[in-house]
């Protein structure tokens, strides 16, 4: 970014684009057929719940209409402390009653099978077509299953859960863990970058080893990692010496970590250096955009969808907002939180839009706790702006848990945790 | 470097252009308020201000550990908010957000929660 391009340089940008926008290309106008502005928002999660409830917040004038699946959404965030036996599935679970109810939101339990991006309309499983003024798209993951040799859908739903999309599979991973012989080991496999809450997969082994302390005290954790190195790794390698001597068995790709293939009827895991057996084989394979993403046209060659900034609009198909994990967002992680940041983001600038006005510039950000046992948690945080780069996180803001945080301060940040949840799902849901 | 940024810029434009035409070309359709005139909220205020609800709650209605804010005055807002920016308060996390914003921005964001407790307690 260049050093003479300020903030009130980017703002008055903005003004010039207010004063130029009155001189508009009046002629592309999309004709409506109706009065009411309508939004349609694809996927229930952190990002699409996120802008459903906001859009209506902050314009209750326009109608907006949420295509999700599952009545039920069981959130990722806190599925680690499931599996480690400090919360039940229930604990996760959220509905969408109060988007309905208190916010106005049209929920329809379908699942989006076709976008139109020419004509602006969406088709539904059910057989149902909706139109819409302006599209958000906030799939999720999709799994790349190919990527790892002798994996498959059918083997994440039995022998080799993923457990990273929460639901079934987080219950079969914690039913495995239950079941599993003292002395037989867990194996955790993390794909490379970049993947869904780049931490989830250590918080999991942290919270397994816990569980493993109490109740399998023969057995331990061997993360075979497709990287060298992993997110807020000096502070999870801190907490495991400390509570876990000797029961998390991190190796890096290089050092034995790859996995070249599994074979889910042995319970093994195949590396340059040899097979790994598992007793619970947790494979995470590598992602990319949810599916509906790739079949509208709105990835680009990395699987990932490439967005503009400032309104999250998709940079290939105009109208079509994509935000979460799906998106392609600069320094942002695919964490819920900046799913949720974002949802909110593109509902301000959809609304400005709607209104024929220019959006605000972005502010986004995100803060994710993991926690490292029962009352030690650590954070990472950040603030992030637009520049010329992109989004990117504000250099002197944001950062992780100190390393020489003291017992308190960690206790405190677990109590934190707790905290974070209950009021992220209520921005989102409640 | 800029014209990256207009380019992005001018992509949302358009679209708000050919949207603004097309509502004055609806039936029925609601007026667009005129670009330009005063507004009663600050819309870098309260982009600005969305980010806080994802912890504190929606509008500052906390409903975990966090501590609510809504019905906190803008200079209280200000004040607590400018001494985590300056290391003047404890925190765990929020130091390491306040420093993500200029003074500007922290007084925007004040507004906008001063604000809406005020319109909300009419």
């Amino acid at each position: 970014m260049s050093q003479k391009f300020t903030r009130r340089d980017f703002s008055k940008l903005f003004i010039a684009g207010a004063a130029g926008s009155t001189l508009g290309v009046f002629g592309g106008a999309t004709p409506l057929l109706a009065n009411q502005k309508r939004v349609v928002v694809i996927g229930g999660g952190f990002g699409g719940a996120s802008a459903a409830k906001y859009i209506r917040k902050l314009d209750s004038s326009i109608s907006v209409t949420l295509v999700e699946p599952a009545a039920t959404f069981y959130t990722c965030p806190f599925s680690n402390w499931v599996m480690g036996g400090l919360k039940e599935i229930n604990d996760i679970a959220q509905t969408y009653d109060v988007l309905k109810s208190a916010y106005g939101v049209e929920v329809i339990h379908d699942e989006a099978v076709e976008i139109d991006a020419a004509n602006h309309s969406v088709k539904l499983k059910g057989g149902k077509e909706l139109k819409y003024d302006r599209l958000v798209a906030s799939p999720g993951i999709d799994f790349n299953y190919d990527a790892i040799e002798g994996y498959s859908e059918a083997a994440a739903n039995s022998q080799m859960p993923h457990g990273y999309k929460a639901g079934p599979q987080t219950e079969l991973l914690t039913k495995q863990l239950q079941e599993m012989k003292d002395g037989d080991n867990v194996v955790i496999c993390p794909p490379g970058n970049p993947f869904r809450c780049p931490p989830g997969p250590y918080e999991r082994a942290s919270l397994i080893a816990n569980y493993l302390k109490k109740n399998k005290p023969g057995s331990k954790v061997i993360i075979l990692d497709a990287k060298e190195k992993f997110s807020k790794q000096g502070l999870f390698t801190k907490g495991w010496k400390k509570l876990y001597p000797g029961l998390i068995d991190w190796r890096a790709g290089s050092a034995g970590g790859k996995v070249t293939a599994v074979d889910p009827s042995a319970m093994t895991v195949q590396t340059s250096s040899g097979a790994v057996k598992g007793g619970v084989v947790n494979v995470i394979p590598p992602q990319r955009a949810g599916k509906i993403a790739a079949e509208a046209g709105l990835t680009d060659a990395s699987g990932w969808c490439p967005v503009n900034p400032i309104t999250f609009e998709s940079t290939i198909h105009p109208g079509i907002h994509v935000i979460g994990d799906a998106c392609i967002a600069g320094a942002m992680p695919k964490s819920g939180f900046a799913a949720s940041s974002q949802g909110k983001v593109t509902a301000a600038s959809i609304v400005r839009l709607l209104q024929g006005k220019v959006p605000a510039p972005p502010s986004l950000v995100n803060t994710c706790y993991s926690l490292v046992g029962p009352g030690y948690g650590i954070s990472v945080a950040a603030v992030y702006k637009l520049t010329s780069d992109g989004i990117v996180s504000i250099k002197g803001a944001g950062g992780l848990t100190p390393m020489d945080a003291d017992d308190d301060q960690l206790s405190e940040e677990a109590t934190y945790a707790r905290g974070w949840y209950n009021n992220v799902a209520q921005d989102i849901w409640g | 470097m800029v014209k990256k940024i207009t380019s992005w810029l001018s992509v949302g434009l358009i679209s708000a252009a050919a949207l603004s035409g097309c509502n004055a070309n609806t039936p029925g359709g609601q007026e667009t308020t005129p670009q330009g005139t005063a507004e009663e909220v600050d819309p870098r205020g309260q982009i600005l201000a969305l980010s806080c609800a994802s912890c504190h709650g929606t509008d500052g209605k906390s409903v975990g550990i966090m501590p609510g804010f809504y019905g906190k005055s803008a200079s209280y807002l200000k004040n607590a908010l400018m001494e985590f920016k300056n290391d003047g308060r404890y925190s765990t996390v929020m130091g390491r957000h306040a420093k993500g914003y200029t003074d500007e921005e922290i007084t925007l964001i004040a507004e906008y929660f001063g604000g809406l407790s005020q319109q909300n307690s009419k």
